[in-house]
């Protein structure tokens, strides 16, 4: 089912999504991918706050190629979300509301993801020029140093995406592949 | 008869390669992506195939990478012994080829200097770079830029001769299923059967650099590939992974003779976006 929401992305929205349900997000997205990752944490362990505001917020697992002239990014497809498997389940509980990625994740990030009431997307994976055209500007919120990995602000319009593992814990990769298989 | 040639010429064209091969894909790998979308029975499959078409069109006219992670260079450079060349090391040519291209391309830096410390090189160099010498008097370049999405699912299994063909197959398989979506399906499937342990990658990595419509010339291999593409296809991972009939373009299979004691198998896994530019020089 084809659906339209926009970030912040409360527990009631997100726990209306479905495993396979078809959605275009719209508003604020903040992408950080594995040294980013790396960083909060190190934060947090020194008692600091996150870098952006992680209550109801939409991270998006992707490191962009550079901007041409007049451009606000490059490329900017999903990179596979299990490497931030480790960091997901903390920021999870402390109130990161979706995930946009692409590949598996680990049970507990499942059960973060049941618990908080999110949910994570995938991208179509490799299809980083379409997906670039919906994304309306970007800004660095830190981390520049780590070029690629630096973590940035975007504003996306109708951003498509696919539910994967939704707040009751369905996981399309487990049921979807079963209907297809010989 | 010795033929010079300057090694500028090789910076020149590795420079070149690194931009069309992000921003282009090979005629064969284009038709084998167009073909999927015809056969694919999932509709959110087909949608999927449907958009990849559409990415490349917009990577091609606007110059936008396919795809974010525009890799890690992989070169192989075949030098024809009656070649000299001139003007620095070869290493060194290619290497700049790299940073000019990854730079004038606006391709993204995705390589860190030390696997450890990691701090980014900033120029996408290294690159990974495989050199063989062959007859002639000319210098043959694959560019192959490796994304690490399903670089990460690869595998090199070192089966027993016991395990036979019916291990090279459940190697293969374990492979793919592992991969599923992370590796960005439809994927390609690079495998080196033989030789030693990093003999048999190398011939995967070089598998994966093969057309994908020309099949081996060893007949039992040939029957292998096919064989293996329908098995894999079965699996229902599909495209995105989010299931279909689609879950590879090809299995391309390259062997080598190997010990009496074993059976390496390497399975290098590559996403749908396969890049490979060839040039001779």
């Amino acid at each position: 089912m084809d659906k339209h929401i926009s970030t912040p992305i409360d527990a009631e929205t997100a726990g209306g999504l479905h495993a396979g349900d078809y959605v275009y997000v719209s508003g604020t997205v903040y992408v950080a991918r594995d040294a980013a990752h790396k960083r909060f944490m190190e934060a947090l362990d020194r008692g600091e706050n996150l870098p952006f505001p992680v209550e109801n917020a939409a991270i998006y697992y992707m490191g962009p190629s550079p901007a041409r002239e007049g451009r606000p990014i490059g490329s900017a497809g999903p990179t596979t979300a299990s490497r931030m498997d480790k960091y997901a389940p903390c920021l999870l509980d402390l109130g990161l509301r979706a995930m946009i990625g692409k590949g598996k994740r680990t049970q507990e990030v499942i059960d973060a993801v049941v618990r908080n009431q999110a949910v994570y997307f995938a991208a179509v994976g490799g299809a980083g020029a379409l997906l670039s055209k919906c994304i309306q500007s970007s800004e660095l919120v830190c981390y520049g140093d780590l070029g690629a990995e630096a973590v940035l602000k975007l504003e996306v319009a109708d951003f498509p995406l696919i539910v994967v593992v939704d707040a009751r814990g369905n996981n399309l990769y487990e049921t979807a592949t079963g209907d297809y298989a010989e | 008869m010795i033929r010079t040639i300057q090694t500028e010429e090789i910076t020149r064209n590795i420079r070149e390669m690194c931009i069309e091969a992000n921003h282009y894909l090979s005629p064969d790998m284009e038709k084998a992506l167009k073909d999927a979308a015809q056969a694919e029975k999932s509709p959110l499959g087909r949608k999927i195939l449907c958009q990849l078409q559409e990415n490349l069109a917009i990577a091609g006219e606007e110059m936008i990478p396919i795809c974010q992670d525009t890799g890690m260079a992989v070169i192989f450079a075949e030098v024809g012994q009656e070649v000299h060349l001139e003007g620095g090391l070869l290493e060194d040519a290619i290497n700049e080829g790299v940073r000019q291209g990854y730079k004038e391309g606006f391709l993204r830096k995705s390589v860190v200097g030390d696997p450890i410390v990691r701090e980014n090189t900033k120029d996408n160099t290294p690159a990974v770079i495989h050199y063989s010498i062959v007859s002639g008097d000319k210098v043959k370049l694959t560019l192959a830029p490796k994304g690490f999405g399903s670089e990460n699912m690869s595998r090199v299994f070192m089966l027993k001769p016991a395990d036979g063909m019916e291990g090279v197959k459940q190697a293969i398989l374990s492979a793919v299923k592992d991969a599923g979506p992370n590796a960005c399906p439809p994927m390609v499937v690079g495998v080196g059967i033989g030789g030693t342990f990093e003999k048999c990658a190398l011939l995967a990595k070089q598998a994966l650099a093969r057309p994908l419509d020309v099949r081996s010339q060893i007949p039992h291999v040939k029957e292998l590939e096919e064989e293996m593409l329908r098995t894999v296809n079965g699996l229902g991972i599909g495209p995105g992974g989010l299931g279909g009939t689609v879950t590879a373009l090809a299995v391309n299979i390259n062997t080598y003779p190997t010990h009496i004691a074993g059976l390496p198998v390497a399975v290098n896994i590559c996403c749908h976006v396969n890049r490979h530019v060839v040039r001779e020089i």
